[in-house]
């Protein structure tokens, strides 16, 4: 099944184009990357599919079903979870509010919900009183995503998860991405410069340049820098 | 001592006073960022609910605490469906959009209702501090402003909509991400902060006169008042009132009235100079 169909999307800030045509798919289960330099459009992208920005051509299908001009909410009642660049913790919130706000959309009840993301996210165990602004980057991150997690999206778009964050935590968060796959019924859509983390967690990963998809390279070429250099044009 | 009593007292009262009064204009603010400048005529619409409700024969404590508040209410509600939604993050067109809405409705009021001083009489007599003869009613107001405070309070710390509200203060887009309409939230908001204005306006009806411009002498003391408070709008609103309020109640106390007025805007300017984000700009930041 299809869990995500981009089809010539178009969109940008004001008059000035970002996204020129973007064609992709992400089937169900999948865990797809994007890679490319600033200015290609990569959050732009994200933004757009999470309907911040209006799409001002092209279609986006979820399952389906045409989502284009729905508002941020619907898309997120649909099932699609974000964790957007600078992670956007509530930080007058607690941590413990700050998951309770991404239970909004659970089926399951909240202290159970709860419970289940702490087993996952066994860190932020000993923070929940916290506000959110006083973590650290790398545990606004991991709050950032167990957020997401507990409204149970089908597909989650994640936006340069490593940027700023120390590497351990990053080695955990590819650990916990690399578990969530196993446990949970998710589809990823992970937008990223981070060669070695691309390659750890997406099966298929694609280059965007100046507002385009442009192709396709295998995880694999990630790993070989003359490789990468002819497919990319990116300098490893 | 007795004196020391009574002008105890009304410091109490005028602080309770000055929380009714600000209350609803520091919830617009302070979640929305919208300026009401119609504060005045919802709390005028609150009283005239009450003069109406009471002359038609309803108990005027039903009148003032249920459905002035509820009518008052629902006026925000429409108001902001067909105004303000409109106008979001433009903050001079809400302050321009509100100033002609007040206008509009001291208009409406005075055609409807003519321009005379209606009232209804205190439904509590007075009682006496030793000598001193005080005024009973001052104590509803201190229950009522306290009550308003510690259920709002309650509301934003321990309920669901209280956590959605606040995290979509902080950040509406995030909010809307898990699955928040925005658009609700501030609808809803803005009806609360007018519901507000019309309990102000209804229990401070027996004490004021009830006229159509009657708005006017409260909105730039619940102005600044909100301004001096800062983001947080229960420990904001709690403390500047307390602030101004004395300073109001005790030059009143040893001159006149209207130099007491005086000296609460001179106040206000020193504040908001020193503290030009407010009260709880500066101190007490983590709080609602």
């Amino acid at each position: 099944m299809t869990m995500l169909e981009v089809s010539g999307l178009r969109s940008g800030y004001g008059r000035i184009p970002i996204l020129a045509g973007v064609d992709f798919k992400v089937e169900a289960g999948g865990f797809v990357g994007i890679l490319g330099h600033n200015g290609m459009g990569k959050t732009t992208l994200l933004r757009t599919l999470m309907g911040y920005l209006p799409a001002t051509g092209g279609h986006v299908k979820l399952k389906g079903k045409d989502i284009t001009k729905a508002s941020p909410y619907v898309r997120a009642r649909a099932g699609i979870g974000f964790v957007p660049q600078g992670r956007e913790i509530f930080p007058a919130l607690s941590v413990l509010e700050n998951l309770r706000m991404g239970c909004l959309l659970a089926k399951t009840n909240e202290k159970q919900t709860i419970e289940q993301v702490l087993e996952e996210f066994p860190r932020l165990k000993r923070l929940l009183d916290r506000n959110g602004g006083a973590l650290s980057g790398g545990e606004q991150q991991l709050l950032a995503l167990a957020r997401c997690l507990c409204g149970d999206p089908k597909l989650i778009l994640l936006d340069e998860p490593t940027e700023g964050i120390q590497p351990s935590i990053i080695e955990e968060m590819i650990e916990t991405l690399l578990n969530l796959r196993q446990s949970r019924d998710l589809t990823m859509v992970l937008v990223e410069q981070k060669l070695n983390f691309i390659a750890a967690l997406s099966q298929r990963i694609l280059i965007i340049q100046k507002g385009r998809i442009t192709r396709e390279v295998p995880p694999e070429a990630i790993a070989d820098p003359s490789m990468l250099e002819e497919f990319v044009g990116i300098e490893a | 001592m007795d004196l020391i009593g009574l002008v105890s007292f009304n410091v109490l009262v005028g602080i309770g006073t000055l929380v009714l009064i600000t209350v609803g204009l520091g919830v617009i603010y302070g979640m929305m960022k919208i300026i009401n400048l119609a504060h005045g005529e919802f709390m005028m619409l609150g009283a005239y609910t009450t003069v109406i409700s009471v002359t038609n024969g309803i108990n005027i404590w039903l009148a003032m605490l249920v459905i002035a508040p509820l009518v008052v209410g629902i006026v925000g509600l429409i108001v902001e469906r067909l105004l303000i939604r409109f106008l979001y993050g433009r903050m001079i067109d809400t302050m321009l959009a509100t100033w002609g809405l007040s206008l509009a409705l001291i208009g409406l009021m005075t055609t409807i209702f003519g321009n005379d001083v209606r009232g209804v009489p205190a439904p509590v007599g007075g009682f006496s501090i030793g000598n001193f003869g005080a005024s009973g009613y001052g104590i509803v107001i201190l229950i009522v402003a306290a009550l308003t405070l510690v259920g709002l309070f309650c509301m934003l710390r321990y309920t669901r909509y209280g956590l959605i509200v606040r995290a979509t203060m902080q950040n509406a887009n995030m909010a809307s991400a898990l699955g928040v309409a925005p658009s609700r939230i501030y609808m809803s908001t803005f009806a609360l902060g007018a519901a507000l204005a019309g309990l102000a306006g209804g229990v401070l009806a027996p004490i004021s006169g009830v006229s159509p411009v009657m708005g006017a002498a409260f909105i730039a003391k619940a102005f600044i008042t909100v301004l001096g408070g800062g983001a947080a709008i229960i420990t904001g609103t709690g403390l500047a009132s307390m602030i101004f309020g004395f300073i109001n109640e005790i030059v009143s106390f040893k001159s006149t009235p209207v130099l007491g007025e005086v000296a609460l805007l001179a106040a206000a300017i020193v504040m908001i100079r020193i503290l030009p984000q407010g009260i709880t700009g500066r101190f007490f930041k983590r709080s609602i």
